[in-house]
């Protein structure tokens, strides 16, 4: 996999989502630069746009509508989803779970939009047979060990998406089969469990207590042979002896694995890194949403990861900018003490634009708080749809909100 | 009247962005009332009461966090699985040095990770023995343990503890645990609310996990609507707004009466602009209440509480403990 691709310095500063000016007046100011995500999604060198943020802030909704999108502005696309809404899985033709991208039909333009939902443990199992011989991925495939990690462990989902994306980035190369790869993150307590995760799997598999349970009686391992035989008795009361021995058999029979294991970690780590690939943090505006996109943010800027910009969804539509909650608020009272009911309609309407303007005003605090921290980050926010979006009519509508900013 | 009255342990779980972490606060702060010691747990390693309550990272050691009307405490704290699992050798095993050669080894970090239903059963093992602690007068320590639980996506699995362990461990120390375990939390003691918003995703999840939790044989407790919008408009309004046939140019009178025709903007503009606002809030209130009949066909008891427009503080926490005391749920 061609991922350390490089483009000089110079051109990578050339997108979208460079620096704000430096050195002027403009910098000062706390208000976001825009995103401008329809330059993000036409220029040929994205090749890869990642969508994260924490759970429950449209991350799936905000992938599938930046791909049909791109899809329909000319870019061959594919999306990959983690775990979408049933009825917009439903709307991208995801009716199975078959782990390749299938087309989506209805897709307006000149570009291509495939789409497919991730199979964990599918994935996991490819992997497995990719790097063993058959007799030994039998044995890992069966022990209860790996049906325990394949299928449940939370970072297990992310170390497949990245895994996922590294197999579509290879099949993009290879027969140019798509020229952009557009990815959901695993809905994780964190957002940074997706960069986190493959790097604690492959670390794990390769720790100093798995290459003690290979190696008890070699080299340097015997040194710590006393230390060990306090370990596997403690395991041993704690976890049952038939458990130490399943881990065992587990590890033994994974052995030439975990190099394969942390290579590949490590050349997504790597793919993520490349100048074609374009993060896309998403957030609503609350506070949790928000703290997490900052930390994503930081998390970025400190792996030379590039930050293409913030979109923040469920934004309040600012109905009547001229009149601020409090005085809508006022306005409404004043009706009712001078009027009685005689004009209860208008001051009803009032009090709701109180409501949504209190709101709004919340909201705009909130972001401020972001951007005052990184007014570097080109935000973009989309105001919160009447329902959710479970057609290809409202992911476009989606996507003019992204592009209309 | 509590609607659960036996129930001592509540989780309390929710998809994502639902507020589940705020519900399980205040329904603590609801359960102190009249004297009640009530432990609210939490298991991810957010911090997530900490920063609702506002106060430092919690450690891995039971903090007082506030106080109910009548005498009543509220104690947090942060579950983390390598120290439950420090902790349990030592009070078990008397594994004291052994546990930390198990930490210096990394064999906790493999444990837990490579087998999650280890690290469920760690978890919800603490809160278990916080449940079940007793104080030398045989009373219980705590009347109420409120668990944060992971989301709702993640529950089912991780309270099925016993079906998590029995894939790996058939007989031993912890499958023994996890059996005790799963005692309590499929007993009447236990009940597991689920908290959402009246949007179509959330409450499609709720569905989805009361049939997971039911099959699992876990008590399914009440079902909390959070952020649920009211309305100032009379059903007439409302309706008039609805069908389109109110007319913006109505509303100028009032607007002047109000003092609204000072401003930059023109009265009639800003009629119009209020009447499409309202138009927008109608057609959310249709939406939610179309919702509320999903959720009431869910056959649990409904709570509800309000949309805060300022955000949650501590005042904000007593107004919605207060809610749930009204409405029974604690």
């Amino acid at each position: 996999m061609n991922a350390r691709r490089r483009e000089p310095a110079g051109q990578r500063r050339s997108r979208g989502h460079s620096s704000p000016p430096r050195g002027s007046a403009s910098t000062r100011s706390t208000a976001p630069v825009p995103f401008d995500v329809d330059q993000l999604i036409d220029d040929p060198g994205t090749r890869i746009i990642v969508c994260c943020g924490s759970g429950g802030v449209g991350k799936t909704t905000t992938a599938a509508a930046l791909g049909l999108r791109a899809a329909e502005r000319g870019r061959s696309v594919v999306v990959l989803t983690i775990d979408p809404a049933r009825r917009l899985a439903q709307a991208l033709g995801l009716d199975e779970l078959d782990n390749i991208p299938r087309p989506v039909a209805g897709s307006d333009g000149a570009g291509r939009l495939d789409a497919m939902m991730l199979d964990m443990k599918r994935t996991f199992d490819e992997v497995v047979e990719g790097h063993a011989n058959p007799v030994k991925a039998q044995q890992i495939l069966e022990n209860p060990f790996y049906v325990a990690l394949s299928s449940s462990f939370a970072g297990t989902q992310e170390y497949m998406a990245m895994e996922k994306l590294g197999q579509l980035h290879a099949q993009t190369e290879a027969e140019a089969s798509w020229d952009l790869i557009i990815v959901d993150t695993p809905p994780s307590r964190s957002a940074l469990d997706f960069l986190d995760a493959p790097e604690h799997l492959a670390s794990l598999l390769d720790g100093r207590f798995v290459r003690m349970l290979l190696a008890p009686a070699r080299g340097p391992a015997r040194l710590l042979s006393v230390g060990l035989g306090v370990v596997t008795s403690a395991l041993n009361k704690v976890l049952g002896a038939q458990v130490l021995t399943d881990m065992q058999t587990f590890i033994a029979a994974c052995d030439t694995l975990f190099g394969g294991f942390r290579q590949r970690a490590e050349a997504t780590y790597a793919l993520l890194q490349a100048s074609g690939t374009a993060f896309v943090v998403v957030a609503t505006p609350e506070p949790d949403a928000l703290r997490e996109a900052t930390y994503f943010v930081e998390r970025l800027g400190s792996e030379h990861m590039p930050l293409a910009g913030l979109v923040v969804n469920r934004v309040q539509a600012e109905a009547v900018p001229a009149v601020s909650a409090s005085a809508a608020e006022r306005a409404a009272q004043q009706l009712v003490d001078q009027t009685g009911e005689q004009h209860e309609v208008a001051a009803g309407l009032l009090l709701i634009q109180a409501e949504r303007a209190r709101q709004r005003q919340r909201q705009d605090r909130l972001r401020k708080g972001f951007a005052g921290a990184h007014p570097e980050v080109p935000t973009v926010g989309v105001v919160a749809l009447a329902g959710d979006v479970h057609d290809l009519d409202g992911l476009r509508q989606v996507g003019d909100l992204l592009a209309a900013g | 009247m509590s609607d659960w009255p036996r129930v001592r342990l509540h989780v309390v779980t929710g998809k994502g962005g639902t507020g589940k972490t705020t519900v399980a606060a205040a329904l603590a702060l609801g359960l102190a009332r009249g004297g009640r010691q009530v432990l609210l747990c939490e298991v991810e390693g957010r911090q997530g009461i900490a920063r609702l309550f506002d106060v430092e990272p919690l450690p891995y050691e039971e903090r007082l966090l506030a106080v109910a009307p009548g005498g009543g405490e509220v104690r947090a704290l942060a579950i983390d699985a390598e120290a439950a699992l420090l902790e349990y050798l030592d009070m078990y095993y008397r594994l004291g040095r052994a546990g930390r050669a198990l930490d210096r080894f990394g064999v906790i970090d493999f444990a837990t990770t490579i087998a999650p239903g280890v690290r469920d059963v760690l978890l919800s093992g603490k809160v278990f023995e916080a449940y079940r602690r007793r104080a030398r007068d045989g009373h219980p320590v705590y009347d109420h343990v409120v668990l944060d639980a992971p989301p709702t996506g993640r529950i089912p699995r991780f309270l099925n503890v016993n079906a998590e362990v029995a894939g790996i461990a058939k007989v031993g120390p912890i499958r023994k645990q996890a059996d005790s375990i799963m005692q309590v939390l499929q007993s009447r003691g236990t009940a597991v609310h689920l908290v959402t918003l009246l949007e179509d995703m959330p409450v499609q999840e709720t569905a989805d996990a009361i049939g997971e939790l039911t099959a699992a044989e876990l008590p399914v407790g009440g079902v909390v609507v959070n952020q649920a919008r009211s309305t100032p408009l009379t059903a007439t309004t409302r309706k008039a707004v609805a069908a389109g046939t109110m007319n913006a140019d109505e509303l100028v009178p009032a607007l002047e009466q109000a003092g609204l025709d000072r401003l930059d903007t023109s009265t009639s503009t800003v009629a119009q602009q209020l009447l499409s606002g309202a138009t927008d809030h109608v057609h959310r209130l249709d939406l939610e209440e179309r919702l509320m009949d999903e959720v009431d066909g869910l056959e649990r008891p409904v709570y509800r509480l309000p949309q805060l427009g300022e955000g949650i503080d501590l005042a904000a926490l007593y107004e919605l403990a207060d809610a749930l005391c009204e409405q029974g749920m604690a």
